[in-house]
């Protein structure tokens, strides 16, 4: 076993993911038949093999800093559950003192 | 107008300009088809009828005038992923259910462009990560040819629409074999371009490293005829590479002679059926007959594929999904504070396969694992393309089954997800590399289910591909749409 029940909690707390009980169960014994099949990369040597990020060789694309028009923001937010104005409106990110 | 079933896009225009048919009257009679049999396969999530007649009189006005191209008035599906203005796109996930894009993919302004009428959005896999079509969180779709299978994934709905003829072509997109492996199930034509070949700008990411568009078609015509129009540089996709394109139907026709074909002898394994082994050797001894050197080549890294594939994509996704957390489009689910109501969102909004993707993904980033994992992997992935390389020294074009197996049946592997993985043990490997690959129909099994052809070419040699494919469709001439749907 790589994995148990802790490691999903907390991967699951980093990808913001509430897990309901027999999930946890169930991503637990899953993963781990997956992570125990991803162990054969290790038969490979690959210590001086560069990794390849993109499949092809690419420049970085440039171009002139020219100002265009845009998305305006009612078009922009249009899609939002929850806005007030020109703003997304979220819940409470910093705990206010009483 | 059912005549037209059997004609191919460029046959199609021809009535259209020539003024024979109306593209009111072909939409007419598409829509009717939908409403008709999409029951029996539940290909569209979505059909845009008052859209699709306004394309179509907006078209016809055009090809009053003399104006319009190849595309001009041709009703085409589109896969539920790639972003259209003012139609709701939702990539099959709850997470996305009332989404609006405010803006066109460039693959979808082309083909405005070109005027092409939209029939409607085509189901798939939950954010394309499946190969069966069962991870959509709508409903299940069936394969045209059996109804109690699958058409295969992601990019299924696009595969039975085209296949029962309930749209004259479709675009579907491929991060691991999702064009290919149902092209192949559902016994119609299937491109994968050149990584970077076409512009991913407003399609919704799913593995960007691996994503490409592509056509689903009923014949390797039309395929070629897509390809002219979706192809080419975009300012907008940084990955899009400059490179002019040509007339791809230029190429159908070709002679074969003298075209190296390489076998890889590590795709002819145990577990392959036989009745599909069966069928692509028959097809190689086609190209061998007509003047085409056959090469036993090897990739010897290609039983890594699976594993290096399923450590990227998911990483990837786990990235790219982050954008999905209640505040700036789609679903919410309020919670005490604003951690608890991305998690709650995000349990009700993802479906099951699509979390253990973000939890793999998110574990092999996670430190302490990175180069164990994703580090590994990448350089795997660096291997698996050099064999790609080597064999290319050697042949001009690689042919390979496109799936193991002809459809499976709806459940057979669904609570299996390793085991469904496997199934794209063929495809994979290609866009690991980024090349460019078809699936052309190259027989049936003895149940009467289609087998696909698998034929990959040198980095934007897409040309060279579609013309293989299309000899392999004339030699061949298999039926296109099960009787069924006739």
């Amino acid at each position: 076993m790589k994995i148990n029940d802790e490691t999903i909690k907390y991967v699951a707390h980093l990808a913001r993911l509430e897990l309901e009980e027999k999930e946890i169960e169930l991503y637990t014994n899953q993963l781990n038949s997956i992570l125990e099949y991803m162990e054969k990369l290790n038969k490979l040597d690959t210590s001086n093999i560069e990794p390849t990020s993109h499949p092809v060789a690419l420049e970085c694309a440039l171009r002139e800093d020219e100002v265009k028009e845009s998305f305006s923001v009612e078009k922009s937010t249009k899609n939002a559950p929850e806005r007030i104005g020109s703003f997304f409106k979220v819940p409470p990110i910093i705990e206010i003192e009483e | 107008m059912k005549e037209t079933l059997n004609l191919n896009i460029k046959e199609i225009s021809r009535l259209l300009k020539n003024r024979e048919i109306t593209s009111f009257a072909l939409t007419e009679f598409y829509i009717k088809r939908i409403k008709k049999y999409d029951p029996l396969i539940s290909s569209y999530l979505k059909l845009t009828e008052d859209i699709a007649y306004e394309m179509a009189s907006e078209a016809d006005r055009r090809l009053e005038k003399k104006e319009g191209g190849m595309l001009t008035g041709i009703p085409l599906g589109i896969k539920d992923i790639l972003c259209i203005e003012g139609i709701e796109t939702t990539c099959a996930s709850q997470i996305l259910k009332g989404f609006i894009p405010p803006y066109d993919a460039t693959v979808i302004k082309k083909l405005k462009k070109e005027g092409f009428v939209h029939l409607g959005r085509l189901n798939m896999d939950e954010f394309a990560m499946g190969s069966s079509t069962e991870n959509s969180s709508f409903q299940i779709t069936k394969n045209p040819w059996a109804l109690d299978r699958i058409p295969g994934g992601s990019s299924g709905g696009s595969a039975s629409a085209v296949a029962a003829g309930l749209c004259a072509a479709s675009l579907g997109t491929d991060t691991g074999g999702s064009i290919r492996q149902p092209a192949a199930l559902c016994g119609v034509v299937g491109m994968k371009p050149t990584y970077g070949r076409v512009s991913r700008y407003g399609l919704i990411a799913f593995a960007s490293s691996l994503d490409q568009i592509g056509p689903i078609t009923r014949n390797v015509t039309d395929c070629a005829i897509i390809m002219n129009v979706i192809a080419g540089h975009d300012p907008l996709d940084s990955t899009s590479i400059p490179q002019p394109v040509f007339d791809f139907t230029e190429a159908l026709g070709k002679d074969i002679k003298g075209l190296r074909i390489g076998i890889p002898k590590e795709y002819f394994i145990e577990g392959i059926e036989p009745d599909v082994k069966k069928s692509v050797i028959e097809s190689i001894s086609i190209f061998e007959k007509n003047g085409a050197h056959i090469e036993e080549i090897s990739l010897p890294h290609t039983e890594y594929a699976v594993a290096t594939y399923y450590i990227i994509s998911p990483a990837e996704a786990s990235s790219n999904l982050a954008r999905y957390d209640g505040v700036k489009y789609g679903l919410r689910v309020q919670g005490k504070d604003i951690i608890e109501m991305y998690k709650k969102t995000r349990l009700k909004g993802f479906g099951k396969e699509v979390k253990r993707r973000i939890i793999l993904g998110t574990y092999v980033l996670s430190s302490g694992y990175y180069d164990a994992y994703y580090r590994k992997a990448s350089q795997v992935r660096t291997l698996i393309r050099k064999d790609f390389e080597e064999a290319f020294k050697v042949c001009d074009l690689i042919v390979t089954p496109v799936s193991p197996t002809t459809a499976f049946k709806i459940g057979e592997k669904s609570e299996d997800p390793l085991n469904m993985y496997l199934s794209d043990i063929f495809t994979i490997p290609v866009n690991l590399a980024g090349l460019p690959a078809i699936s052309v129909p190259c027989g049936f099994d003895t149940l009467g289910l289609p087998i696909g052809l698998q034929i990959i070419g040198r980095p934007l040699d897409e040309a060279r591909i579609l013309s293989a494919a299309f000899y392999i469709e004339q030699e061949k001439k298999l039926k296109k749409i099960p009787d069924m749907f006739l």
